[in-house]
């Protein structure tokens, strides 16, 4: 018996009893002996609790986190403070280990969570449908490419440089299967420039901000991608949307992203949410799960499932996606965070991560050796121009307890001697103040030329 | 919910659906035994004027709660006219499947494809 | 919108203009002039419309919204191909170690060893319970998964220079799989199942051909029956140069007993919120690796983890993500999957072993047939006959078709009624081949009380229902919301509040 188990012998006598055989291994007398496993798996025997944790916790102490650096990594993933009111909540049993609410009776609460998130992400994009959420921000472009596939039933993306490589690859793994070329947009000046469209284009994939942390203006790309007839697919940032003007306002028909700065961990990467937004036209086309409001026999509201016959468990091999789940518990994370921010904090919030990010941006550039690399408006992340080779710079800073950023080279060889650097309100001005030491020692370092005029002006 | 009907006046194919000829155009729908086994009907997109229907062919989707089925065209032709009660109350299929829940009338193309369809008995004894 | 005196109000309808829960630390730069910074064209006019509230109101919303749900820590979950098992509470606390909970996806390798290391370890794990040499970690959950086995189908064809069109799938089949199957470019054909439950190999012979791409399988299948022909569908599979998909959906039954690989199959998924104990969260998140045989292991996901021998500072061995994979089908998703569940299946593999692994299927099958025999003996399956007459696995189907007949109650009446009892329904309407199916899966979490008691509960049921059928007809009666409309949710749906 393990700790999870509770099969007495007295329990299994009666058991085997009760079924009519002599031992557990007659239940198993189906299973042709040549397939049988003739020897224990090859795993090291149980641990006690303890013992799991200790082996658990000394893997943990080999990683190097948040809590052991000052970090301006982003590049889609990134360091906000958690508020201690949402593990409060996920973990409480009720949220955290029932299963999706396919008996909506007993299953009001996780429900009208979703609801509740439903309409915030609506409220951030602009856009009037939004479903439960989906695994995260990647697959959540791949799953709007395949929305505009059906819709259209075009034979071509064409997708935006300034779009997360993660997602691009993503998109082209997906359109592989489907049948469908993608091809890809330029950035000209740090900004998206969409080349002449035609009517074989079924959407145009954009991210604001961009991958190098610029704002894109969105009505225009809208307007051309609906001349051609093509859809607008926008991956977004959530927090920038406090400021920005929203995707379905400039026109956007499917605005999707990646929600983890809203509320959950960065986990290595995952488990995180994706959201999906679209217009009211493509609401039975939308993926995923979606709660609705309805009634009960009694005339009190509740909420169910919707949709339904959209999804694989209903329309199989004609289904808008293949999703049988949503990310539930990170979602709720998300809707607890959006209200604990709330209307005014999370405009706040963006303002002061906004300001930070000038104060950086400006600090950099008085580095001699840093040049930014663009002018145009930023939110929370900015690329500097370094005259050193940027893993060597960025090695010496970690080596003094600050990690200055994303090496862009590793994605953009046009770019293999810029660093891309994020800010959030974790990062102070103390904090940035740092950066800019280390930077400098950094580079006077690899550029002894700058140890001698001073390595900031 | 009406009671279990077939009248005789109709024409039926084995995939449900019903045909009402009159000259050479025809009005289409599904029977109550579709009805029936989707349950409470909450969508039907008809398709655009002017589309072609082939016999035995799909020419729509009908969605249930908890089902999605194809809508066979018992005859070939091109739609001329579509239900415009159905976007907002499909549920009048489950009521009136005959009358107020026809979904489309169709110009037929070659009206010797009805010899291939079903009388009321005959499709009746198909769903015993 | 509706609203009733007694209804539990949104977070929406508790706002109120002005109040609030977070206060933002105090501006420490220099304050620029926004216009300047963010030109206000590419500025909204109006902020979003999110709630406003204090804190202790969101605690006292949240908390009150919990407990209009049923969860697995408070009642039984008997949910055929759910695999509710009881979620360990060590796990929680490992995975909100700072090491875990607050590492970057793009920290660098060389500082992210314990991460890398754990990945292999879970890799390698999972590997020797498939019984296929190379897994990747990347897909999110199951029907991702799928969807990797079904594009890395595709590479491994075109990579041969073949263009083949179909994917097989069992009649009992999950409805991710033909979902999958579309959208990985492939068309469905369809596979029936013989009288015992099993596919119908006569069937499947008949359709087997060279434009086959692959046949997806669960086995157990989903009618929680062993496919005892396997090695046949596998030498016809194979036999026409298609690949053998494997779903794990009910990997629970099997764990130490056989694996996917010696029986051929060429691709295998994990569910691991399912025999991994990730908790269900309410609908996700999950994870859903997989497995591989040698000749598919090129096509595998980018990044993949590595172990090297030897760093290029000499650190020994050294844990990779590997980018450098030409014949990859390239990125599912971003970074490199879900790490919190790694975490946590990682810790349940560690704490059970060997030996609590073989042991979680013995007593999953176990429960699965003793709680059939109990049934029996309440009468039960006179109105819910089991839908074969064999040992089941780790779950059974019933078929509701006879009381429906007698009782003139369905299937699901009978889920509605038990949740006045407090119990989770069991799955209903699934498999699709079995009428009025009731997929009923106990777990091996589970205690011969609780199996005895649930047994007591469905005769009760019928024995009310004997009397008075309007009684399950009309049920639940005890739940915090009856009966819903879902015909007026999906014909004019309400997806968001209006504000």
């Amino acid at each position: 018996m393990t700790r999870y188990t509770s099969v007495t012998d007295a329990d299994l006598r009666e058991m085997l009893a009760e079924i009519g055989v002599q031992s557990i291994e007659d239940l198993f007398e189906e299973i042709p002996a040549q397939l049988r496993l003739a020897r224990p798996l090859a795993l090291d025997h149980g641990l006690a609790e303890q013992e799991v944790f200790e082996e658990l916790r000394a893997l943990a102490q080999r990683n190097v986190s948040t809590d052991d650096e000052v970090s301006f990594l982003g590049a889609g993933m990134y360091d906000h403070y958690v508020p201690a009111l949402i593990d409060s909540i996920i973990l409480r049993s009720e949220f955290l280990t029932p299963y999706t609410p396919y008996q909506p009776e007993i299953s009001q609460g996780g429900l009208q969570a979703m609801f509740e998130y439903q309409t915030a992400i609506s409220e951030l994009t602009g856009l009037p449908v939004s479903n439960a959420s989906v695994y995260e921000g990647p697959s959540a472009v791949g799953a709007a490419g395949y929305v505009a596939k059906l819709d259209n039933g075009r034979g071509r993306f064409v997708v935006s440089r300034g779009v997360h490589p993660h997602s691009r690859e993503t998109l082209r793994t997906l359109s592989h299967g489907w049948g469908i070329e993608v091809v890809e947009a330029p950035l000209s000046e740090g900004v998206t420039e969409l080349p002449a469209l035609d009517h074989s284009v079924s959407a145009v994939i954009i991210q604001q901000p961009n991958f190098l942390g610029v704002v894109e203006d969105l009505e225009p790309l809208a307007r051309t991608a609906h001349d051609a007839g093509a859809l607008l697919i926008c991956a977004c940032d959530p927090l920038p949307l406090a400021l920005l003007r929203s995707p379905g306002e400039c026109g956007v028909d499917i605005a999707v992203g990646e929600g983890q700065t809203l509320g959950n961990r960065l986990d290595f990467g995952g488990p995180s949410f994706g959201f999906f937004a679209a217009t009211q036209a493509l609401m039975r086309r939308v993926p995923g799960r979606i709660a609705g409001e309805t009634r009960d026999v009694d005339g009190k509201r509740g909420f169910v499932l919707t949709l339904q016959t959209r999804e694989q468990h209903i329309r199989r091999e004609r289904a808008t996606s293949n999703i049988c789940t949503s990310q539930a518990l990170n979602a709720l994370a998300g809707v607890i965070y959006l209200s604990w921010l709330g209307r005014r904090g999370i405009v706040e919030l963006v303002e002061l991560m906004i300001q930070r990010t000038a104060y950086a941006r400006e600090r950099l550039a008085g580095i001699e050796g840093v040049e930014p690399l663009l002018e145009q408006p930023v939110v929370r992340e900015f690329a500097v121009k370094l005259d050193a080779p940027v893993e060597r710079v960025i090695a010496r800073c970690r080596e003094h307890g600050v990690n200055p950023g994303y090496a862009l080279g590793t994605d953009y060889p046009e770019f293999s001697d810029c660093l891309l650097v994020a800010i959030t309100e974790r990062r102070t001005r103390a904090d940035i103040d740092r950066l800019a030491d280390a930077l400098a020692a950094a580079l006077a370092a690899e550029r002894p030329e700058y140890a001698e005029s001073g390595a900031q002006s | 919910m009406a009671d279990a009907s077939y009248p005789e006046e109709l024409l039926y194919h084995s995939e449900h659906d019903w045909a009402r000829v009159d000259g050479d155009t025809a009005t289409f729908g599904i029977t109550w035994y579709a009805q029936d086994s989707l349950g409470e009907l909450v969508f039907f997109e008809a398709p655009a004027v002017g589309t072609s229907v082939t016999k035995d062919q799909p020419y729509a989707e009908i969605e249930s709660v908890k089902a999605v089925s194809d809508v066979i065209a018992p005859l070939s032709g091109e739609v001329v006219e579509v239900n415009p009660g159905l976007s907002g109350s499909p549920e009048t299929v489950n009521e009136d499947p005959y009358g107020e829940g026809w979904l489309v009338k169709v110009k037929l193309s070659d009206a010797s494809e009805t010899e291939s369809l079903l009388d009321s008995a005959d499709y009746q004894a198909t769903l015993a | 919108m509706i609203r009733a005196a007694d209804d539990e109000l949104t977070i929406y309808e508790r706002s109120k203009a002005g109040r609030r829960a977070f206060a933002p630390p105090a501006l420490d730069v220099p304050e620029r002039p926004l216009d300047e910074l963010l030109p206000s064209a590419l500025r909204r006019s109006e902020p979003p419309r999110l709630p406003e509230v204090s804190e202790p109101e969101i605690v006292r919303h949240f908390n009150r919204l919990s407990k209009r749900n049923f969860d697995l820590d408070t009642g039984f979950y008997p949910l055929g191909s759910c695999t509710m098992k009881h979620n360990p509470k060590l796990h929680e606390r490992i995975a909100a170690l700072p090491g875990h909970a607050k590492l970057h996806p793009l920290q660098d390798p060389s500082r992210a060893q314990g991460a890398l290391e754990l990945m292999w370890r879970l890799q390698e794990a999972l590997s020797e319970i498939a019984g296929l040499p190379h897994v990747s970690l990347q897909p999110s959950a199951g029907s991702h998964g799928e969807l990797a086995g079904v594009l890395l189908t595709r590479a491994f064809h075109e990579n041969r220079g073949e263009h083949r069109t179909k994917v097989l799938t069992p009649d009992t089949a999950h409805g991710t799989n033909p979902a999958t199957v579309t959208m990985a470019g492939y068309e469905v054909v369809k596979v029936g199942s013989d009288a015992h439950g099993n596919v119908d190999l006569d069937d499947l012979r008949a359709k087997a051909d060279e434009d086959v791409a692959c046949l997806m399988l669960t086995n157990p299948s989903t009618l929680g029956l062993f496919e005892t022909g396997i090695e046949e569908v596998a030498k016809i599979v194979h036999g026409v140069g298609a690949t053998l998909y494997y779903d794990g959906a009910n990997l629970n039954a099997i764990m130490g007993i056989c694996r996917p690989g010696d029986m051929g199959f060429d691709i295998v998924h994990f569910n691991l919120h399912k025999s991994f104990t990730q908790p269900h969260g309410g609908g996700g998140p999950g994870s859903g690796p997989i497995a591989v045989s040698d000749r598919i292991e090129p096509y595998l996901p980018r990044p993949q983890v590595v172990r090297r021998e030897r760093s290029e500072n000499g650190a020994t061995p050294y844990y990779d993500l590997e980018y450098d994979r030409p014949k990859s089908i390239g990125r599912l998703r971003g970074f490199q999957g879900n790490y919190g569940v790694f975490v946590r299946s990682y810790a349940y593999i560690r704490s059970l072993g060997a030996p609590g692994l073989r042991e979680v299927s013995e007593v999953a099958v176990l429960n699965a047939n003793y709680l059939l025999a109990r049934l029996r003996r309440e009468g039960v399956l006179e109105y819910l006959p089991a839908a074969h007459e064999r040992l089941c696995m780790h779950e059974f189907v019933l078929s509701g078709a006879p009381m429906k007949r007698e009782l003139q109650i369905k299937t699901l009446d009978l889920a509605k009624r038990l949740l006045d009892y407090g119990v989770h329904p069991p799955t209903v309407y699934f498999p699709l081949i079995v009428d009025e199916a009731l997929l009923i899966e106990p777990t091996e979490t589970e205690t011969k009380e609780t199996l005895d008691r649930f047994a007591e509960i469905i005769a009760e049921i019928l024995r009310e229902a004997r009397e008075d059928p309007e009684l399950a007809r009309n049920a639940p009666y005890t739940t915090p919301v009856r009966r819903l409309d879902e015909a007026a949710a999906a014909r004019n749906p309400v997806v968001r509040q209006p504000l």
